[in-house]
């Protein structure tokens, strides 16, 4: 369009804008004159005055059409009428609160529940890492339960032979004594190749990262990076630290910057406090060197893919790595084929379930929604079927059909974005407490969902589809309305809605279908959580204390660590109320777990590849097993005598003995052999238990070895007491500082000690749960609204039949009875969708499969007892009809 | 709805220009004008009239402006934008060509 012709017709639009009553006026008259002239013209041809006037009006088709074609040509009619529309659309609504009120509410639910679970897409998987360029970012995994794990050497072959990779970082997980003068405090922090923040791309907040030239073999860079949130919550954002000496685990480090504040890491959960190169490992870790190539201790590695380079390529030139390096290190090597993964998990592994599962979430989610929308769909068609009589009336009074249309648009989505608003705002509280929210005490773990511009967008989005949607159901309806017909007999055309299926049954039946799945799934979910936490431990986590204590961030060593375990020991075992307490190297269900290869006794080959097993290993003192509640199959348990000088035992789990010897009883006194060739003989096998931190495992092999004998310096007390095991706390704290002061120990129970290993079972019953609960709420109401409108509908029929003497049976059947047998439609084709998505379903949870005969009839009897719930109230009103009052007021 | 039934879409645009790039006049005059240079061939009724009168104006090819009528009453008279004349000759010139074109069509010799 031209500039002069918008200079002449902004001016003229603006004016009619605000100006209108004159703009009006001007029409009237104008068309006034016209009318004028007509009927002169008609009464000098010898009609009447009157009759020219009618003629007149008839030639101009109506003057009240003819205005409103004259406003629509003028354009301005588009905003003036959507003006109009949201007036008499708030009037409208504001006139019946209550059926205002449920459908907002039940919009609300809909794309709250939607823009929560878009907010956790969007979070976790849409944007995972927040570092430049991260959609080229990929890490490296190999087959296997640990494939993300990579030794040292490994890492540096990968990063110096591969073409493929603009750099490759690596990582790992550590925990350490920080002294910044007084004692130290526990921290977490990244064990970083130097090159870390130079290949992710990223500036420094304050001072400055390391670099890969400030390293020079081990122990070379004691350099700190602070990330900003630790720098704020610890140094009260200092900018004086940079330079700063400070000791990690006794040995002194110079923090030399700050990162950026977005920048939380390369791994989404697990939020460190600071990053430390990963040269300087021993002295953050027990860990004596940077470990051979068997040692596979490194998280992650990951990096930069170049530009023109697919993943497939990516993994072919890692492949021949992989298989020079079989070549090379036989020994050590096998299985070295790499896959890639995207990075923000720990591995495909366990990125993606977790992105099924959000992805399943977000099905769920859209499905809640279109069930919201069809129960606002069958409501909005309802009340336009009530409204038939307004809507005749404001045809035949000069209305376009459009424009009735476009009212009946407005009030959908008036309460469309009125919902959306209840349910974006609902959702923005209930992200931002799910931001802050440290599910699992002893780490810094993080869910990052911080709403953004996308979810705004995304929830705005939704509100306008999806009262579109539910705003398209009544246009059939208005659009055969005949004016003519309902103004003449002054009641609704259609007449008998009779026996013929309608748009409203068919919508009823897809909610309740949609429904039936939403609380099928949800009640597999929480009948998994249930198995889940049935099943034995292999260990009684009731009344048992868990107390870490570190050793390492204390300055001891393997080689005193013994003796001050003992003396921890002895100091908690004294404490009145103490029953029993014993030390494990790590206990399980807690915190990572230590997988061994194991040989047979008989093999002479100690490669990977000729392994009889991979046990968990578990270094204990005698009285662990008792003290655990772990009970002996056979044989028998440790004794002190059990040391060093003593020959090399084992107990060994249930599934141990059937893996390696083949049978419990075969098991009993026989010898394997670990990695490094020693020989340790079987003298007891336990039952078998949960030992990583996943509550769903697969029995695994599992091995105890006395800790006399295998010394390390990871203590972990387990403290079983015939109280509340959290009264004795400030004993054992009061009896570990008096041991020595400077240790840093941490203590909770082993219930909360699980709350990770049960994390992932938790939230997704919680999730599915909460679905479930909101799909029975849009049930209920769904067939609430329908059950009362036919009984509303049929009040007077209701009312004859009675005072014919029909009898109560037959009323509710007569008023009630197609809304039932909807529901029982619904629920049955839902019900057969849910076992048909049973495999989703059983991927997402633990122990879940849908087909459980409780589940199934769970599900029959939740439906019925909704359907009972909803159409109790219309039920009631249509006992209680005087059929006498009913027909007298007709 | 009104819509001249025997009017070829858009050609009322044209009329309207034509006729009141003549002289100004008020809507009544207009229709008065139409049946009478038309010879009562081009009917258009007064319904659709006003609306399209509206929507040149709105478009900036015709102005109006309140003046006294032939009979001495306040009427709306419309006269032709700089706009207008240059839409007038541009539709006029696509008239001329499709009318052309159609003629030659409807002169072809059956074989």
């Amino acid at each position: 369009m031209r500039m002069e012709h918008w200079l002449y017709e902004i001016p003229l639009r603006v004016r009619s804008l605000f100006r209108r009553t004159r703009v009006e006026q001007e029409l009237d008259e104008e068309l006034q004159y016209h009318l004028e002239r007509k009927t002169e013209e008609y009464i000098a041809r010898g009609l009447t005055p009157e009759q020219a006037h009618k003629a007149a009006v008839r030639a101009m088709d109506g003057l009240t059409q003819c205005k409103e074609e004259c406003r629509e040509s003028r354009g301005v009619t588009l905003i003036e009428n959507a003006v109009h529309d949201i007036r008499y659309g708030l009037r409208v609504l504001a006139q019946s609160p209550g059926f205002t009120a449920v459908a907002i509410l039940t919009l609300a639910l809909g794309i709250g529940a939607n823009a929560v679970v878009f907010g956790i897409l969007n979070g976790l998987i849409l944007h995972p890492l927040n570092v430049p360029r991260s959609e080229s970012l990929y890490s490296i995994e190999r087959p296997g339960a640990f494939g993300e794990y990579q030794s040292y050497p490994d890492y540096v072959d990968l990063r110096d032979r591969n073409r493929s990779f603009e750099g490759l970082i690596a990582y790992s997980i550590s925990e350490v004594g920080l002294d910044t003068g007084n004692n130290p405090v526990r921290a977490w922090l990244y064990d970083v190749s130097t090159n870390y923040f130079d290949e992710l791309g990223l500036q420094p907040y304050l001072g400055r990262f390391f670099h890969a030239y400030d390293e020079h073999g081990p122990n070379s860079a004691p350099y700190i990076v602070l990330t900003h949130a630790y720098w704020h919550s610890h140094f009260q954002d200092d900018r004086g630290v940079v330079g700063r000496v400070v000791t990690l685990n006794k040995h002194p480090f110079t923090i030399v910057g700050v990162a950026p504040p977005e920048f939380r890491g390369t791994l989404l959960f697990f939020i460190p406090d600071f990053f430390v190169p990963l040269v300087n490992r021993t002295q953050v870790e027990a860990a004596d060197s940077l470990g051979g190539r068997g040692e596979r201790w490194i998280f992650t590695v990951l990096g930069h893919l170049k530009p023109g380079i697919a993943p497939a390529q990516a993994v072919a030139d890692l492949n021949s790595i992989g298989s020079y390096l079989e070549q090379n290190y036989p020994k050590d090597e096998s299985q070295m084929t790499f896959t890639l993964a995207r990075p923000g998990f720990s591995g495909d592994t366990v990125g993606r379930p977790i992105r099924e599962f959000v992805t399943g979430l977000m099905l769920l989610a859209g499905l809640i929604l279109l069930a919201a929308c069809a129960n606002l769909g069958s409501l909005f068609a309802a009340r336009a079927a009530d409204r038939g009589r307004e809507v005749a009336l404001r045809l035949a009074l000069g209305a376009s059909r459009n424009r009735i249309l476009r009212t009946l648009f407005t009030e959908a989505i008036l309460i469309s974005l009125m919902g959306g608003a209840v349910g974006l705002w609902f959702s923005v509280v209930l992200l931002g407490r799910l931001n802050a929210w440290q599910p699992v005490a002893r780490f810094p773990m993080h869910v990052p969902v911080n709403p953004d511009a996308n979810v705004y967008i995304v929830a705005l989005a939704l509100a306008v589809v999806s009262g579109i949607l539910f705003g398209i159901v009544p246009v059939r309806q208005v659009l055969r309305t005949d004016p003519y017909q309902i103004v003449k007999s002054g009641s609704r055309s259609s007449g008998g809605t009779g026996r013929r299926i309608t748009v409203r049954d068919l919508l009823l039946v897809v909610q309740v279908a949609i429904c039936a799945v939403l609380v099928m799934s949800s009640l597999v979910a929480v009948r998994g959580l249930a198995r889940s936490l049935a099943s034995p431990f292999g260990f009684e986590p009731r009344n048992a204390m868990l107390v870490q204590a570190y050793l390492m961030m204390a300055g001891y060593s393997d080689d005193n660590a013994p003796a001050i375990q003992k003396r921890i020991l002895e100091a908690v075992q004294s404490i009145p109320g103490v029953s029993s307490a014993a030390l494990v190297d790590n206990p399980p269900l807690v915190e990572g777990w230590n997988p061994d290869m194991v040989f047979s006794d008989q093999a002479a080959d100690l490669r990977p590849k000729y392994a009889a097993a991979t046990a968990i290993r578990y270094k204990i003192s005698p009285e662990y097993l008792h003290t655990a509640g772990t009970n002996m199959l056979t044989g028998r348990n440790f004794t002190p005598h059990d040391d060093k000088d003593a020959p090399r035992v084992a107990v060994v789990n249930r599934e141990f003995a059937r893996q390696v010897f083949g049978s419990v009883t075969e098991a009993a006194g026989r010898y394997f052999k670990m990695r490094d060739g020693t020989a340790i003989q079987v003298v007891g096998i336990a039952e078998d238990g949960k030992y990583t931190t996943n509550i769903a495992e697969a029995p695994q092999a599992a091995m105890f070895l006395p800790i006399l004998q295998w010394p390390t310096i990871e203590t972990w007390l387990v403290v079983r007491s015939d109280r509340d095991p959290q009264a004795l706390a400030p004993a054992i704290r009061g009896r570990l500082h008096d041991v020595d002061a400077g240790l840093p120990v941490f203590l909770e129970t082993w219930k909360k000690g699980m709350d990770g290993a049960l994390f992932t079972s938790r939230v997704a019953t919680v999730s599915l749960g909460v679905l479930g609960a909101i799909g029975a709420m849009l049930s209920i109401t769904g067939i609430f609204g329908m059950a009362a409108y036919s009984v509303s509908k049929r009040m007077r029929e209701l009312g004859i039949r009675m005072a014919l003497g029909a009898q109560r049976i037959e009323v509710l059947q007569a008023g009630l009875g197609r809304a039932l047998k909807l529901l029982v439609l619904g629920s049955a084709a839902g019900l057969g969708l849910g076992i048909l998505a049973s495999r989703v379903l059983a991927g997402i949870v633990y122990q879940a499969t849908p087909r459980d005969p409780l589940i199934l009839a769970g599900a029959v009897l939740a439906m019925l007892l909704l359907g009972l719930l909803a159409t109790w109230i219309p039920a009631q009103r249509a006992l209680s009809l005087d059929p006498v009052i009913l027909l007298r007021e007709e | 709805m009104s819509r001249p039934s025997d009017l070829v879409q858009g050609t009322l645009d044209l009329l309207l220009l034509k006729i009141l790039a003549l002289e100004p006049l008020n809507g009544w005059a207009v229709s008065q004008r139409l049946k009478q240079v038309s010879g009562d061939v081009l009917q258009v009724s007064d319904g659709s009239l006003y609306p399209a009168l509206h929507k040149l104006e709105q478009q900036g090819w015709i102005a109006a402006e309140w003046k006294a009528s032939e009979n001495n009453r306040r009427a709306k008279f419309y006269s032709l934008t700089r706009l207008g004349r240059r839409q007038l000759e541009k539709e006029a010139a696509n008239w001329t060509r499709l009318s052309d074109a159609i003629t030659q069509v409807v002169r072809l010799e059956e074989a």
